[in-house]
């Protein structure tokens, strides 16, 4: 049973990181990877909120799998972020590339704080 | 009044979805797979709520270094099928890898009170994860340069 929360949360976040991934590339030009930015920003402030809620007992172990584990683990990817960091500095795009590991992890970790807050605020 | 869609027209899904369903198809599948993987190494190597985050942090450098190794192989391969890399990289590897929990942990770490391990976990992380992927990609190109010489 927590094996099937996990896999159908991820297979749900996979492709949901995958299309969003598709849509915010689609409407700039720069090099920036800002498509993986945006769902693992997305997800850690989505993860601090559910980690908060069930924190608050507002929130159980079945569903932490599904959205946590799953969706969340899925929706967000550490493996695309380093390639990308990487590409950035092969393509002599150095700044870029440090510009991208300080911003994500800062506003990762921003929102997950932020997530966590308002699920203080929500059922503390 | 607004002249009715045309049947076809009414009923085409989203285009994105669309032209991409059975990509975004191999990438559900990839991404159920990779969490599987995750979610057991966590239940192998548990880690206490309050402690450091080891296996999260392995599985992050490992998903990384594989990552390295497959795209200098998919890119480099003339034949490769075009779902191989949506189906592994995007999906397989992007959810055996989570930087959700990754941010979380972090920051559990520092409303723990354990703010020396937290911020050596943030720092840590990607330092390892882009030294693993470097060192994969550039130990695959290698390998890749002196069989084809």
């Amino acid at each position: 049973m927590t094996w099937l929360l996990v896999v159908l949360g991820a297979m749900v976040g996979a492709p949901l990181r995958y299309l969003t991934d598709r849509a915010v590339q689609s409407r700039h030009d720069s090099v920036f990877p800002w498509g993986t930015f945006t769902v693992n920003v997305a997800g850690c402030l989505i993860l601090g909120l559910l980690t908060g809620a069930v924190a608050a007992g507002a929130a159980g172990h079945r569903l932490q799998l599904l959205l946590g584990t799953g969706l969340c683990g899925a929706l967000t990817t550490y493996s695309t972020f380093s390639y990308e960091t990487l590409r950035l500095t092969e393509a002599g795009a150095g700044r870029y590339a440090a510009v991208n590991v300080v911003a994500s992890v800062a506003a990762g970790l921003g929102a997950a704080f932020a997530g966590a807050a308002l699920a203080g605020a929500l059922w503390a | 009044m607004a002249p009715p869609l045309p049947p076809a027209q009414a009923h085409r899904a989203h285009p994105v979805l669309r032209a991409h369903a059975s990509v975004v198809a191999v990438v559900a599948v990839g991404g159920g797979a990779g969490a599987a993987a995750r979610h057991a190494a966590s239940l192998w190597w548990p880690t206490p709520a309050d402690g450091f985050p080891w296996t999260t942090l392995w599985v992050n450098i490992t998903g990384c270094a594989v990552i390295g190794v497959f795209m200098v192989i998919i890119t480099g391969a003339r034949a490769a099928h075009p779902l191989v890399r949506p189906f592994f990289g995007t999906g397989v590897l992007g959810g055996f890898t989570t930087f959700s929990t990754y941010a979380v942990d972090g920051r559990n770490l520092f409303g723990g009170g354990s703010g020396g391990p937290a911020l050596v976990y943030l720092v840590v992380t990607p330092l390892a994860a882009l030294a693993a992927v470097w060192a994969a990609a550039s130990a695959a190109r290698s390998v890749l340069k002196r069989r084809q010489s």
